[in-house]
């Protein structure tokens, strides 16, 4: 296992390049300017000053090298150094910058993160929470008014986008009942239980809308594989041996069905940071999604480029996660 | 009913529905028989006369609904599990009845060590610490024949082959002691060598422990190898039930005949064809109140069609259910019906 692991973390370090190449050379090719938001009034000699100043008249193989070493060299020092505190780990020199900030990309996205954290992992957490219990008593009991409405509902969450919901549940509930705020305030630091509640109440659509969401496709992935599970011949033996129910359903039937689920699990956690750009945008969470999407309008592409790879890494990354789980939770696969 | 000891479980005239979309279907239709202490009593049908149902419905095993028992009575020693609520159910499966499947690839857990499947039993019904448990299993292992069982304990069931797995089920049936044990076609889904070798370590295996056991099989060599008695079922009635000699000697169902008459016989002509036999299984529910086997009948007149008979007393421990007379190949005269 542990061969296979280095094996597949080897394998993925061309699979990362290339993707980092593909994007690179997309983002070459696309139209825009990032000197489109400048006045009009900058004489032209002067904006091929400021061009070449950000680094815009290398040929692109040189530029796009010079992104790999910082990328993979710099930018990890500096989080590096920040994470354990160490300033003298950090490398000295050019970083990324992002065109439209003029500050390091690493920084940003440490910025950034707690938001996103705080506000899509807390959903997936909690659509984990909410759905797991929901999809096992669903199968178990399939086709009472319990599964029907938890059916219903799941496939109501599951087919309403979030641009949908979003902006629905601001209507009835900051702009009628006037009990959540719009936007989402940032900058509102927690210190007092008074804060505290400001900040439940601006995180509660947002992470309703995004729990409602998880909790529906992971509700209908557990109650599916609970189901092709129930009908088991193991599970009539479990039965014929004498044992409760309870450890029946909970014991033999679910850890067979925590199976694909896990691994579901695992390959959604990269959407925690990708998935929610439309809900970040949305509810005015200035996290990485937004970050995207900003950077995207403005043509930084420096800052596209450090997002996508990184959101590439965390799919490449998670996809080996979900396979090694599935080796730990099923002994009919080994991996050497 | 029969002389002799008093029956270990004794069935009458158990009743199993199942809804369906189509309609209700009388998958067990009014089944008695009795199990003797330390007997071997042979099940045989063909595929969907209600074999498994029956042995299923006596101790709650099938999802309900779509099956309903409507009917009967289930007695084990001096209690009617019928009358048990599920609470009481639970604590005769796997303790005084224990249940081996037919197919070893799918009956164990894949994800639980066979230890651990082998020793749930024991420590649910029995109490048992997980040590005690644990030298428990090994026993169970050896007396399966399982070479090496307390290292094997660990294994998983996918590390076995299927008649290693199929020695596996056996024990866990066994854990407890049970006074019943149940093989819904054992050696059904195992190669022909491997399914003597499961055979040799039943017989064994009665004699070492002295349980009952119900054995339901396809194969009527088997039967004739290692029943004390025979109930044939056909449509979910039995049709015909007596001592296994008794009844190879003396088939009196036309369905038991034709199934004789289909087994492949070693020292027969070489050119003999093999038999089937003809036209459809029936389809259950449909005329409760004539014969089932009446459309496959050579000899079917017309009141098997108005009556649908009930089990008559032959001689010898032998009953059928049939309106013809095997004897004198001319319809019943006298309506001397089991005694139950
Ligand atoms: N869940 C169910 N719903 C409806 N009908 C069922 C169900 N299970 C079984 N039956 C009916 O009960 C009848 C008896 O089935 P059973 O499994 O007892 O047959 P069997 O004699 O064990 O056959 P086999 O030799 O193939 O195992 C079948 O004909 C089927 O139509
Ligand atoms: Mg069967």
């Amino acid at each position: 296992m542990f061969n296979y692991t280095m094996r597949r973390l080897l394998l993925a370090i061309p699979t990362l390049l290339f993707i980092a190449l593909v994007i690179f050379l997309l983002l070459e090719l696309s139209p825009g300017d990032p000197m489109a938001d400048m006045p009009l009034t900058i004489p032209p000699e002067i904006r091929e000053q400021m061009r070449l100043a950000l680094g815009l008249g290398e040929p692109w193989y040189t530029r796009f090298f010079k992104w790999l070493y910082l990328f993979s060299v710099v930018e990890p020092s500096h989080v590096l150094a920040s994470i354990t505190g160490l300033e003298n780990l950090a490398i000295d020199g050019q970083r990324i910058i992002s065109f439209q900030t003029r500050s390091p990309v690493g920084d940003i996205i440490a910025q950034r993160l707690p938001q996103t954290l705080w506000v899509v992992g807390l959903s997936y957490l909690f659509g984990i929470l909410v759905s797991l219990p929901i999809g096992i008593y669903s199968a178990y009991r399939q086709y009472s008014w319990f599964d029907q409405a938890g059916t219903f509902v799941s496939m109501v969450g599951f087919s309403l986008p979030t641009f949908f919901t979003g902006p629905l549940l601001i209507l009835i509930f900051s702009i009628w009942l006037g009990w959540f705020p719009i936007i989402y305030d940032t900058t509102l630091v927690v210190d007092s239980w008074y804060d505290f509640a400001l900040q439940m109440r601006q995180m509660a659509m947002p992470v309703f809308v995004l729990t409602l969401y998880n909790a529906a496709q992971i509700t209908r992935f557990m109650r599916a594989s609970m189901l092709d599970n129930l009908t088991q011949d193991c599970v009539r033996t479990a039965r014929a041996k004498g044992l409760t129910e309870r450890v029946v359903v909970l014991v033999h039937v679910l850890r067979n069905s925590m199976i694909p689920v896990i691994t579901v699990i695992a390959l959604g956690i990269p959407q925690i940071f990708t998935g929610a750009i439309i809900t970040e945008q949305i509810f005015r969470v200035n996290g990485l999604g937004q970050l995207l999407i900003t950077a995207i309008y403005a043509t930084d592409i420096p800052m596209v480029l450090t997002l996508s790879v990184v959101f590439a890494i965390l799919i490449v990354v998670f996809n080996l996660i979900a396979d090694l789980l599935y080796a730990v939770f099923d002994p009919r696969i080994r991996y050497d | 009913m029969h002389d002799g000891a008093v029956p270990v479980l004794d069935v009458r005239n158990l009743k199993t529905v199942f809804s369906t979309r189509s309609g209700e279907v009388h998958a067990v239709n009014s089944v008695s028989f009795d199990l003797r202490p330390g007997e071997l009593l042979g099940v045989v049908g063909e595929s969907g006369s209600g074999k498994s149902v029956t042995m299923m419905s006596l101790l709650g095993l099938l999802p309900s609904p779509p099956a309903e028992i409507r009917g009967g009575e289930v007695w084990l020693g001096d209690t009617d599990l019928l009358t048990l609520g599920e609470d009481g159910l639970r604590k005769v499966r796997g303790r005084e009845v224990g249940f081996v499947f037919q197919d070893p690839m799918t009956s164990l857990n894949p994800v639980f060590t066979v230890g651990f499947q082998l020793t749930e039993p024991l420590r649910t019904h029995l109490g048992m610490s997980k040590t005690r448990a644990r030298e428990r299993a090994v026993e169970l292992l050896e007396l399966v024949g399982i070479p090496d069982a307390r290292r094997r304990l660990g294994d998983y069931p996918h590390q076995f082959s299927g008649g290693m797995r199929q020695r596996v089920m056996i024990a866990i049936a066994l854990a407890c002691d049970p006074k019943v044990l149940i093989a819904d076609e054992p050696t059904t889904a195992l190669d022909v060598t491997i399914q003597a070798q499961i055979l040799e370590l039943v017989k064994e295996l009665r004699q070492k422990l002295g349980m009952a056991i119900i054995w339901i099989t396809h194969d009527l060599g088997v039967i004739a190898g290692i029943a004390d008695r025979v109930m044939v079922m056909y449509g979910g009635q039995v049709a015909e039930h007596g001592p296994v000699r008794e009844l190879f000697a003396n088939p009196a169902h036309p369905y038991t005949r034709a199934l004789l008459q289909t087994m492949p016989k070693i020292h027969g002509a070489r050119d003999a064809k093999l038999r089937v036999i003809e036209g459809q299984p029936p389809v259950m529910g449909r005329h409760p109140e004539s014969c089932p086997f009446m459309a496959r009948c050579a000899h079917a007149f017309d009141r098997c069609a108005r009556e649908n008979p009930t089990r008559r007393d032959i001689g010898a421990g032998h009953d059928v259910a049939c309106h013809w007379d095997h004897r004198t190949g001319e319809p019943v005269q006298d309506l001397a019906e089991v005694a139950s």
